[in-house]
């Protein structure tokens, strides 16, 4: 548990961070809350020589509650949670950061290092699936944005170039029901399974219906066709069981130390059927 | 004076003796940051040592290069088995009689295995020259079955004779290491194929680690000069650590001082000699330089000393009425690469004997074959007396097993069958005496708090429920009565490497009427330096609050066998009283003499001896601590000292009653506790606070044995469960509200009365937690399903039980 030894840089701007990039190449990684790096070198898993440190880097942080809503990398998981604004237009995220870790973690955990790392574990990356976020990336040749539900291509491979960072993320102001469920073994554990379900509703039918998996295939997992199965239902047991059919016809989990594969598919729908149940109540 | 006026009973509680919720006394240092752990030592030019592991569970090795390492700045050396071997070093003897690698020689046995120590001027500088050290190695086949270990022909242990005995007797198969018997064998079959009622199971209690917060580590310090070697480390033996460093080191004992600082709970791990102890120092005497080593967490969830890892096998047979005729159990233990199992010499499966529990068996048979695997060694007593919760969870399930058989309430099964309280002492079909007990009435106490016929009935109604949609979680209720065997031991019968296992205290009053007294065992958060100051305030009469406890530090405590297995009350406890009562017996002297009247005309009086007849002519404790140091007394030596080495005639039983009530889901595997219910026996009870304290701490250990720890292995010997990501280490957050309650039934043999608890709540808690499990699924058939009881094997549960069609 001790890391190979490593430079230390502490940009204060993102040109700083840029060049840094290009100069190192492969050789360098940024970092953002570190709980997902520093582990990784401590076990000496991953092979950083330079490690940029994100937090001085002006203009990573920010919280911007309007029809969109665009959140810093280096927002942390406490701050979303604390924010009045975000909770009252977003509250799916509340939810979800809640449930992401324990309370030290979240106060160096960050929205940024979660969706970017790759991880399969982490739970923004559904979650930003089912708000649709578009995902700011800052590289050599400017800015561009990767919408979520394209960045995810393999565990821990993204669509984010080497010499990228990833700057913010930003989605429309969500509408209707939400809910964030998750199993998981113990406090600070990684999902079983987690769903995030975002539902509209106008009359007694559903009219929009997002639905996204966490830590059941190597990548996020946004079911399109479980939100169409309950999109124009009236959300019933017919309904939710299509739209659960659906979702596992998308995810493919492996086996470890949670369970067999038959448990997680079970487990997966169980917890997405939660996850509607709850956001259609509140929709 | 003012005290003269005092009650008897306000003298008593300023004391704050036995019985006092006294708070710890510890704690000040440890809640501020201040306490002195293992890896808070540093001195001067202090270096730091780690281990080279190997990657693969059994293997041959070919060659280990260490040329590149030795480049890296900051190493110095790089010790392998062949550096060791010319000091007869690079094996070491292990507790259980067998021997152990202090560093591979030849071939690895187990993932994690020491393969070579690198001694670097800091611990970065170590693991850099870890990662420097190339091995190249030859797998062999992996074993990880033991019951496989006794057919294959792949032979783990090249360096035993096939055919020769082991420390414990003749061997059946070259990865055999004992076969240990106790009971009748053909009159317990005779019953048992003749009985009306038998059942059957086959109970495995899997592996798991006690995991203390703070890993394992020493610092060695050889001073050349004067040729003495220190040893500061997390040991919860430091006496017999010594010992054990001088016969295998050849340092005369009185050049070595072992030192145990401050210990983040031990819980067994820290009984055991450790490779890094033995390279630690080897590195101090070969550099000259104090060396320090740490295990990270890995290092010590895969390596050292872990717990349980028993299969056992069951018979118990009864009258149809539920008269319990006869036990039968075959365990086949799994010792891992070395039998480095934690236990008196006689005892190689502990006391796996006390598995006829609380109930009145008369007729037992148990045989226990230790195997070699590609495993860990270890096999400690993790919070419980040696193999005592095993035994525990054997006969608690093999109760409920039987009441399935029987058609019976588990509760009434146990009452039928308990010992009564008139038959103790009671000699037990598998040669234990048991000290003391009363288990109708504790039983009955908690079936009371509970509410036990209430819910019952609120478990078939919802049971009804569940049959009709209404609901998809199931109630259960878990049962436990165990007994416990601790406070080893007589020392007819009890020993380690040939050391006795008694126990001692030591104590100097001083002149103005406070004391020290020192033991020879060690607290790991027991808090002892209260409790015991306790017991000896209320024996000498003098304010707990004015008396220091020290242990640890084998040039000042007096020698002993150190604390695990719930030994310390029922021995060093009793040292304590012993050694407290020779104080009192020199103080009554100097009293008679003080009040001018004869030794037999004074009596003790919680502080003080008066004089019989006339309380207002007395001579108070301080007092007479003053005088012991400034009178000339005749035919009395000056001072007031005293010390015990107390060799207990027997071993204290303590007992107890938990009930856990349990909510789980049939879909997800989660559970709910819904309610914990301790009720323990632990004797004389000398402070209310530590004991529930002690009982929250052991339940919570148990609820995470039941619930989901463990140390799991792949079919290629991977540990699978080498971080706390994947081992369950209980959080608040995991952790339910625990009811507490008691009985007194103290022990007839101790001096105090007093028997031990630390372990009792580990004991009884993991058949509780798991009998709640089991018994949700009891009406849909389900017998017997292993531990632990995480989500997906309660899952498997419901789905084999057809519940999710």
């Amino acid at each position: 548990m001790i890391p190979a030894a490593f430079d230390y840089h502490r940009p204060t701007d993102m040109a700083g961070v840029l060049s840094l990039l290009s100069e190192h190449g492969d050789d360098a990684r940024v970092m953002a809350g570190g709980h997902s790096l520093i582990p990784l070198m401590k076990l000496r898993m991953a092979d950083v020589p330079h490690l940029i440190d994100l937090q001085d880097v002006e203009g990573l942080s920010g919280i911007d509650v309007g029809e969109t809503i665009r959140i810093g990398a280096m927002v942390t998981q406490a701050d979303i949670i604390d924010h009045t604004g975000l909770t009252a237009s977003a509250p799916i995220l509340r939810e979800a950061a809640l449930q992401i870790a324990d309370p030290q973690v979240r106060y160096m955990g960050t929205v940024g290092g979660n969706v970017a790392n790759g991880d399969p574990g982490n739970d923004m990356p559904g979650l930003m699936q089912c708000l649709d976020a578009q995902f700011t990336l800052v590289g050599p040749d400017g800015e561009r944005t990767v919408p979520a539900r394209d960045f995810y291509e393999a565990a821990y491979m993204t669509e984010r170039g080497d010499e990228e960072v990833l700057t913010s993320v930003s989605f429309a102001a969500p509408k209707g029901g939400y809910a964030y469920e998750k199993q998981k073994r113990k406090i600070g554990d990684y999902a079983t399974a987690a769903s995030a379900v975002q539902m509209t509703k106008d009359g007694g039918t559903c009219t929009s219906a997002s639905i996204a998996m966490t830590n059941l295939s190597d990548t996020p997992i946004f079911s399109e066709n479980a939100g169409a199965a309950l999109a124009g239902s009236t959300v019933d047991e017919t309904a939710i069981k299509a739209a659960v059919a659906a979702a596992l016809a998308d995810i493919d989990p492996t086996e470890d130390n949670r369970g067999p594969v038959a448990f997680k598919m079970h487990v997966a729908g169980v917890i997405l059927t939660r996850a509607i149940t709850r956001a259609w109540s509140r929709a | 004076m003012k005290d003269d006026v005092q009650s008897s009973d306000d003298r008593r509680a300023s004391l704050k003796g036995l019985g006092s919720s006294r708070k710890r006394v510890e704690d000040a240092r440890f809640t501020q940051g201040k306490g002195n752990y293992v890896d808070d030592i540093k001195l001067d030019g202090m270096l730091f040592g780690d281990f080279v592991r190997t990657p693969y569970a059994h293997a041959r090795i070919k060659s280990i290069k260490t040329e590149e390492a030795l480049k890296v700045p900051g190493v110095l050396a790089v010790l392998t088995a062949a550096d060791l071997e010319p000091l007869g070093l690079h094996w070491m003897p292990t507790l259980a009689g067998d021997k152990q690698m202090v560093l591979a020689d030849g071939k690895v046995l187990y993932q994690g295995q020491e393969v070579a120590f690198v001694v670097a001027t800091d611990r970065y500088a170590a693991a850099d020259g870890i990662e420097a050290v190339e091995v190249d190695y030859e797998e062999l086949p992996v074993i990880t079955d033991p019951f496989e270990a006794l057919k294959t022909d792949v032979v783990l242990r090249e360096d035993l004779e096939p055919g020769a005995d082991g420390a414990h007797g003749p061997r059946k198969h070259p990865n055999h290491i004992f076969t240990w018997e106790a009971g009748e064998k053909e009159t317990t079959e005779q019953v048992i194929d003749a009985a009306e009622v038998v059942a059957e199971e086959m109970v495995y209690y899997h592996r798991v680690h006690p995991c203390p917060l703070e890993t394992c580590g020493c610092v060695a310090s050889m001073d050349k000069v004067n040729g003495k070697l220190t040893l500061y480390g997390t040991f919860q033996a430091p006496h017999a650590i010594r010992t054990v460093v001088s016969l295998i080191s050849g340092i005369e004992e009185h050049n070595i001082r072992v030192v145990s600082p401050d210990i983040g709970g031990g819980f067994g791990n820290k009984v055991g000699a450790y490779p890094g102890y033995v390279c630690s120092v080897v590195a101090s005497i070969v550099t000259g330089k104090p060396v320090k080593w740490i295990e990270d967490r890995m290092d010590n969830l895969m390596t050292t000393a872990f717990a349980r890892d028993y299969w056992m096998k069951g018979k118990i047979s009864a009258t149809k009425e539920g008269k319990i005729t006869g036990l039968w159990c075959h365990t086949t233990a799994d010792h891992g690469g070395f039998d480095a199992c934690a236990d008196p010499t006689k005892f190689p499966a502990g006391f796996m004997n006390i598995c006829t529990g609380s109930y009145d068996i008369p007729t037992a048979y148990l045989a226990v074959d230790g195997v070699y695997t590609n495993k860990a060694p270890g096999g400690v007593a993790y919070r419980c007396s040696f193999r005592v919760t095993e035994a525990a969870y054997f006969i608690e399930r093999m109760i409920e097993v039987l009441a399935i058989e029987l058609n019976m309430d588990a509760a009434e099964l146990r009452r039928i069958n308990f010992i009564k309280k008139e038959q103790f002492p009671y000699n037990s079909a598998l040669g234990w005496e048991y000290d003391s007990g009363d288990y109708h009435t504790a039983w009955d106490k908690a079936l009371n708090a509970v509410g036990y016929d209430d819910l019952r009935k609120e478990q078939a109604q919802r049971l009804e429920d569940f049959k009709a949609g209404k609901t998809r979680k199931l109630l259960g209720i878990g049962l436990s009565h165990f007994t416990e065997i601790v406070g080893a031991g007589p020392v007819k019968n009890c020993d380690i490497l040939g050391l006795g296992m008694f126990d001692s205290c030591e104590i100097r009053i001083h002149p103005t009427g406070s004391a020290i007294a020192r033991l020879g065992t060690i607290s790991q958060g027991q808090g002892h330096a209260t409790t015991f100051a306790q017991i000896l305030a209320s024996e000498i009469g003098l304010p707990a609050d004015s008396i220091t406890v020290e242990e640890g530090d084998t040039d000042t405590a007096p020698y002993g066998l150190g604390t695990y297995g719930s030994r310390s009350t029922p021995v060093a406890g009793a040292a304590t009283a012993m050694a407290g009562r020779k104080i009192r017996a020199k103080a009554q002297m100097i009293a008679a003499f003080l009040l001018e009247v004869h030794d037999d005309d004074v009596e003790f009086d919680v502080d003080r001896f008066v004089v019989k007849g006339a309380p207002e002519k007395f001579k108070t404790m301080k007092e007479i601590a003053f005088a012991a140091y400034n009178q000339a007394i005749p035919g009395i030596e000056p001072g007031l000292e005293a010390v015990s080495y107390y060799d207990p005639p027997n071993m204290t039983y303590p007992f107890g009653a938990y009930i856990c009530v349990m909510e789980l889901d049939v879909d997800t595997g989660e559970h709910e506790i819904r309610q914990f219910y301790a009720l323990d026996d632990c004797g004389t009870r000398i402070n209310p606070m530590i004991i529930e304290g002690q009982v929250h701490g052991g339940v919570t250990e148990a609820l995470a044995i039941a619930m989901g720890q463990e140390i799991a292995y792949d079919e290629l010997g991977n540990v699978k469960t080498g971080t706390l990501m994947d081992f369950f280490l209980p959080t608040a957050w995991e952790t339910p509200h625990y009811t507490t309650d008691h009985t007194v039934t103290p022990s007839p043999h101790h001096p105090i009365g007093a028997k031990g608890v630390g372990e009792s709540p580990n004991v009884g808690g993991v058949p509780a937690f798991s009998n709640a499990v089991h018994d949700a699924f009891r009406p849909f058939g389900l017998r017997h399903a292993h531990m632990p009881h995480d989500h997906w094997r309660v899952w498997k549960i419901a789905n084999d039980l057809g519940l999710h069609s």
